[in-house]
């Protein structure tokens, strides 16, 4: 009698789980890791909120299966970022991680990703190094070499022989310095001194001082997006633009974000970057509209596109892969992948899955009282430099 | 070179007057309050508020930066600080370290994690040349603010009578009691007091220094070494102490960028192995 209903126990229990690992396997995880608190907050909001906007276009269904995200918070800290990653693959079993907002969060990653054959979407760090520190990373924001050269190329076609490069002290100001130089030198450009600043850096009087009394044509800029508009303002009242001193940068200075909050000091700023908030086309449109939408009336930037284009990533190699999550044959899908984002025509380069997109030349300008980033020039599809070059 | 002593200089001030409510804390009650930053982050949120969300004239921001911020340290004197005058320093620091955390993210979750822009009234921005020297408005303005508080927060303490008894409650509470002095009352206003001039310094360093939710955390270390280097015994030894810093980090990031940010802590080390007491210790040591 006892032994029956132990057998009938067993086989309740057998079919409960069988039915329960059926719904797990319709259903794909997705591990969305960001800083959503402290200093970098602002990136994880905008990610985050990119990633929605897609699944709220696009549905939660894909090729059978759910997308269910999962959003957890590193606050900005390396060793963080690792331990949520292997909770979420070893306790929510999560098929994929994204997210990462900065390259040593992303590089932190990178050992759990190979380890669990974890398909890895960075959706906004941007050092050129990161895809090569794991087979199953892949990239939907952009690299530093790959918006610094443009602005390089522009420089050296507009009347611009004499700069200063000046960058923040860590991996990714240190990717742009270096080619944002060896492109404006290869085109005859002089590049007079090079000044890299502190990751913590209170004031920019002394840096900027040594910018102005160099006297070139123009200083080229990489900051991480907050600081940027606090350089913005000292670079106008140090009276560096009376002087005839070009700004030019990378698109994190003039981030869409908090550019409005910048005022005046900011226009006339020539930037190389992926994304603008006014970039023309109707994908774009329709994203911008949702977008502010859902979110109290908060501009998109090339952060929140990064998020976007992340979940579209997933979607499409999904859809390729049939279904199929696991680490190979995701990333067996990725590559070659190709759609049409809000910011314009992108891919994911086969050979490095890092990806390949436009990069546009825009000035900051007063749209409709609105400061505004506006693109004047397109480099089309540009891969990233360091890793073409390497190969 | 004038121009780098200038800015300089107004660095220094800035210093100055953030760290100056930790001297008084500090030095004159004997309480480690490393959540000083956080007053001082207080008054800078209050001056974006104020010109950013209700268009107010930054000049009337600043005063209200100090009594709001004021206010504040009163409130919290009254019902967190006071019971921790008598305890450790382990316990102090422990206790306004927790405040500095909690500060952090409480700036965190009502104003965003995002910098704080504000945008100064026309005569106050750009520069102006004087005999070939590049001097910047607002740090002219910055330099002359904090110099006349500077002046009276000496008068205070030295000729006025709340100084003379703040001074005696300090020296010994007990005795200072005894004559009939409200030891409690000094100590509350006193904390106010300092807790004002650090929101002010942070509404008048948002321009300069940048305000986002870490800014007590960012600030700290520098409040630090100005009040260790200049002694908590008098005011005239952390205002030296903030000039000499804000000079010497100005020029080091100018002349030597490589090496730029670690000038002040080299400076710092020196004079501490020089003076440990601060630049004017009274010897005495309590």
């Amino acid at each position: 009698m006892i032994k029956g209903m132990l057998v009938g126990l067993a086989g309740l229990a057998m079919t409960m789980s069988a039915t329960f690992s059926a719904a797990a396997e319709d259903v794909v995880k997705v591990g969305l890791i960001l800083p959503m608190t402290g200093p970098f907050a602002s990136t994880g909001r905008q990610v985050s909120a990119g990633a929605k906007a897609y699944m709220a276009a696009k549905g939660d269904m894909v090729a059978g299966k759910k997308i269910e995200l999962v959003i957890r918070d590193d606050g900005g800290v390396a060793d963080q970022t690792r331990r949520l990653a292997q909770e979420l693959v070893v306790n929510d079993g999560a098929k994929v991680l994204a997210g990462f907002g900065l390259t040593p969060l992303a590089m932190a990653v990178a050992p759990v990703s190979t380890q669990a054959k974890i398909p890895t979407v960075v959706m906004a760090a941007g050092t050129a190094a990161i895809t090569k520190a794991s087979p199953f990373i892949t990239r939907t924001s952009g690299t530093l070499p790959q918006y610094s050269v443009p602005v390089g190329t522009w420089a050296s076609q507009n009347g611009i022989k004499k700069v200063v490069t000046l960058v923040s002290d860590y991996g990714p100001g240190i990717d742009a310095e270096k080619w944002f130089t060896k492109e404006f030198k290869s085109k005859g450009g002089e590049v007079v001194e090079a000044v890299r600043v502190p990751l913590q850096n209170p004031d920019f009087a002394p840096f900027l001082q040594r910018v102005r009394d160099a006297k070139p044509d123009a200083v080229f800029v990489f900051l991480p997006s907050g600081v940027g508009s606090l350089f913005m303002k000292q670079f106008a009242d140090r009276g560096l633009s009376d002087a005839g001193i070009k700004l030019i940068a990378t698109g994190d200075v003039t981030d869409d974000d908090i550019l409005n909050s910048m005022g005046k000091p900011a226009i006339g700023t020539i930037t190389g970057h992926f994304y603008a908030t006014s970039h023309e086309s109707p994908e774009n449109k329709a994203y911008v509209e949702a977008f502010r939408k859902d979110n109290a009336g908060m501009r998109p930037n090339f952060m929140s596109v990064g998020g976007y284009d992340g979940m579209a990533l997933i979607y499409n190699a999904l859809e390729k892969s049939k279904g199929d999550a696991t680490g190979p044959a995701f990333m067996a899908a990725v590559k070659g992948l190709s759609w049409t984002s809000p910011r314009g025509p992108v891919s994911i380069d086969p050979d490095t899955r890092d990806i390949v997109q436009n990069i546009y030349i825009r000035e900051v300008k007063d749209v409709g009282g609105e400061l505004q980033n506006v693109e004047f020039q397109t480099f089309a599809n540009l891969k990233d430099p360091e890793k073409a070059e390497a190969k | 070179m004038l121009t780098i002593l200038f800015d300089g200089v107004a660095y220094g001030m800035l210093l100055f007057i953030l760290a100056c409510g930790l001297t008084v804390t500090l030095g004159l009650m004997n309480f480690i309050n490393l959540a000083h930053g956080a007053f001082a982050m207080a008054g800078g949120y209050v001056t974006v508020v104020m010109m950013n969300r209700y268009g107010i004239s930054f000049y009337w921001c600043l005063p209200a930066a100090f009594v709001v911020t004021a206010i504040v340290g009163l409130v919290l004197e009254r019902t967190l600080y006071q019971w921790l005058y008598r305890a450790d320093h382990l316990d102090q620091v422990l206790f306004s370290i927790g405040l500095v955390f909690m500060a952090v993210a409480g700036a965190d979750y009502f104003m965003g994690g995002q910098q704080q822009l504000i945008n100064l009234p026309p005569e106050l921005s750009g520069r102006m040349d004087v005999g070939g020297v590049g001097i910047g408005r607002y740090r002219l303005f910055t330099i002359v603010v904090c110099a006349i508080l500077a002046l009276v927060l000496q008068l205070i303490l030295s000729k006025t009578r709340f100084g003379c008894r703040l001074r005696a409650a300090v020296d010994d509470r007990r005795v200072a009691m005894g004559l009939g002095i409200n030891v409690p009352l000094v100590f509350a206003l006193t904390f106010a007091f300092g807790s004002g001039l650090a929101g002010l310094g942070g509404a008048m360093g948002a321009e300069i220094l940048g305000l986002d939710p870490n800014f007590p955390l960012k600030f700290m270390i520098y409040f630090l070494i100005v009040v260790s280097v200049g002694g908590t015994s008098t005011v005239s030894g952390p205002f030296l102490a903030a000039m000499l810093l804000g000079i010497a980090d100005v020029a080091g990031k100018y002349y030597v960028p490589a090496i730029g940010p670690f000038v002040i802590y080299a400076l710092m080390i020196i004079m501490l192995i020089l003076r440990p007491d601060g630049l004017f210790s009274r010897g005495s040591g309590r």
